[in-house]
């Protein structure tokens, strides 16, 4: 989510001479012929930055080499991958593998080919833990209980699309959300095997992705406090709907916090720290991760103090059928189905409306089938007119908070939108 | 890249009023990527320092102290054939495609005498679509993009 974070390939101080005789060479080719591809002259092409080439020169991306991923996946960006799940691709109970969202921050380790269960290896320790101790895959699987739980990941950017003044990072529209069931260990387990110190009040991870700009830097380490990393579903795991976690969403290690914003479940899992203060790891500090403490009026600039850490996601649905765009007939009962989640809580009712909120119809609702898992809802609709029609999906979680039909508060980068989600049908 | 009206957070932003100031989001595709470029330069020196530049370089647009229009290739042909009839709020105040500036002047021609504008009316919608453009994306909601399909049940 924040995507100006990432270096774009300016030549830093360090770097060779190559390098910027490569830029040179690309900008005499933006200059040269830049303009007669594009059609029009490119304006501030001296200054285009190196290692991207202007959108009008961009082929499609080859969403099929992507490993892992199916093709009608959304790719918002491919350096570092970050793709998403169009609405009616969402209709499984639980996401495969292959169609859960993609959120990197930086370049994935290659995948281990050879032994990864013996030589793969995560380390528990920081000030607040009583000793360091590593773990292989077997020692871990051998070690403890595991435990299998269907829970909801969501990027906290997920709907940032929308916002008005837009933010800056990936235009998430709905579909950096998904459910899956993910299999491990509990986390409390083994945070109470290697020992917590009294002064211990929240944890960090660390992975095994590598920067954008090539350095040694750590991409990103989140963390949550003690209190959601001690809860029974926060799971250290290994495998997604019963097979090996995908490549590009964590193989072969990763945490998962059902209901929190998705960058809290570190992938490629190294490293966990306890702490003895709230986790200070690169984009947990200043603005990433962070909404106003305080509600601000759009486009507002927020001091990093004003700014505090986003936890539980807030209530929020989808409809995953019909594919938005349907034209029926007026004889037509439409099916409508989808999911709903609540972060930490659990979702008590959805609503569907035709007439633009004017008046709703309650779905049956599923109960989740564990804590933090989303619930699957469905309805039929009939029609009373030919013409346009937006369906609207609204869950209430068991707080009594609703999805607003407008977008919620904005904030400087943009998380949080869970304004319900419309669909087109049209009656003919 | 839709919009830059982000990059303005100095300016006074009316949501849903049309303030003249939100004619500084209808800058080019070159400003966008003169800024972004700004913002790799400036890549180690953090957040704050990337922000300030924005602000620093977004002071890009011009209002005519008269009439309150964008200063731009075309205003003068647009002062000296619009404003004889009627104010410069009526072009302020609104925003549409080429097509829509077009149907304005035909109008305009059919029932309010406005005369043939001759060889200046494609620099005239040129500069109206271009300084008062659709705003897509303003408000609370936008409009849902659609491709329809028949939906077999």
């Amino acid at each position: 989510m924040d995507n100006m974070d990432i270096d774009l390939g300016t030549p830093s101080d360090d770097k060779s001479d190559k390098l910027r005789s490569n830029m040179q060479g690309r900008r005499s080719f933006l200059k040269a012929s830049g303009s007669t591809i594009l059609g029009a002259p490119m304006v501030f092409a001296m200054n285009f930055p190196t290692g991207l080439l202007p959108i009008g020169l961009v082929a499609e991306p080859a969403q099929q080499d992507i490993p892992g991923k199916d093709a009608r996946l959304t790719v918002l960006n491919d350096r570092p991958i970050n793709m998403e799940t169009p609405p009616h691709l969402l209709d499984d109970r639980l996401t495969p593998g292959n169609l859960f969202f993609v959120r990197n921050n930086g370049i994935p380790p290659e995948v281990i080919t050879g032994d990864v269960e013996s030589t793969w290896k995560l380390t528990i320790g920081g000030e607040a833990a009583e000793q360091e101790m590593a773990f292989t895959l077997t020692d871990l699987k051998s070690t403890f209980t595991h435990h299998t739980y269907q829970l909801t990941l969501e990027c906290g950017g997920n709907g940032r699309s929308e916002f008005n003044p837009p933010a800056k990072g990936n235009q998430w529209s709905t579909g950096a959300v998904g459910c899956a069931s993910f299999t491990g260990v509990r986390l409390k387990d083994v945070l109470y095997h290697v020992g917590l110190k009294s002064s211990a009040i929240y944890i960090g991870y660390y992975g095994a992705d590598k920067h954008l700009n090539g350095s040694d830097d750590t991409v990103i380490s989140r963390g949550v406090p003690l209190d959601k990393a001690l809860e029974d579903e926060s799971l250290i795991a290994w495998a997604m709907n019963g097979q090996d976690l995908p490549p590009l969403n964590g193989y072969p290690l990763r945490l998962v916090f059902g209901g929190w914003p998705a960058s809290c479940s570190g992938k490629w899992l190294t490293k966990i720290i306890i702490r003895d203060q709230v986790h200070d790891g690169p984009k947990m500090t200043g603005q990433s991760y962070r909404v106003p403490c305080d509600p601000v009026a759009p486009g507002s600039t927020v001091a990093d103090e004003d700014m505090c850490i986003i936890q539980s996601m807030p209530v929020k649905s989808l409809i995953t059928y019909p594919k938005t765009g349907g034209v029926i007939s007026l004889e037509d009962t439409l099916p409508i189905r989808g999911h709903a989640w609540a972060g930490d809580l659990a979702v008590e009712i959805v609503d569907v409306s035709i007439d633009f909120g004017q008046t709703w119809q309650p779905c049956r609702l599923e109960k989740p089938a564990n804590r933090l898992a989303w619930q699957h809802f469905k309805t039929s609709l009939s029609f009373p007119q030919k013409g346009y029609y937006e369906v609207w999906a609204r869950a209430t979680d068991s707080e009594d908070k609703s999805q607003p039909m407008i977008l919620p508060g904005w904030n400087p980068r943009g998380y949080l939108n869970n304004a319900c989600h419309r669909i087109a049908i049209k009656v003919t | 890249m839709r919009k830059t009206q982000d990059l303005i957070p100095d300016y006074p932003i009316d949501l849903f009023s049309g303030g003249i100031y939100k004619h500084a989001i209808l800058l080019g595709i070159g400003l966008v990527l003169f800024l972004l470029t700004q913002g790799c330069q400036n890549s180690h020196d953090g957040q704050a320092s990337r922000d300030e530049q924005m602000q620093d370089t977004i002071r890009v647009v011009q209002y005519d102290e008269t009439t309150g229009l964008v200063v731009a290739d075309g205003i003068q042909l647009v002062k000296a054939n619009c404003m004889n009839c009627h104010s410069p709020k009526l072009i302020t105040q609104s925003r549409a495609t080429k097509e829509g500036w077009e149907g304005m002047i035909r109008w305009m021609q059919a029932k309010h005498r406005l005369w043939d504008l001759g060889e200046h009316e494609a620099t005239i919608l040129e500069y109206l679509a271009t300084h008062y453009a659709p705003e897509e994306g303003v408000g609370r909601r936008r409009q849902l993009e659609v491709e329809w399909y028949d939906l077999e049940l």
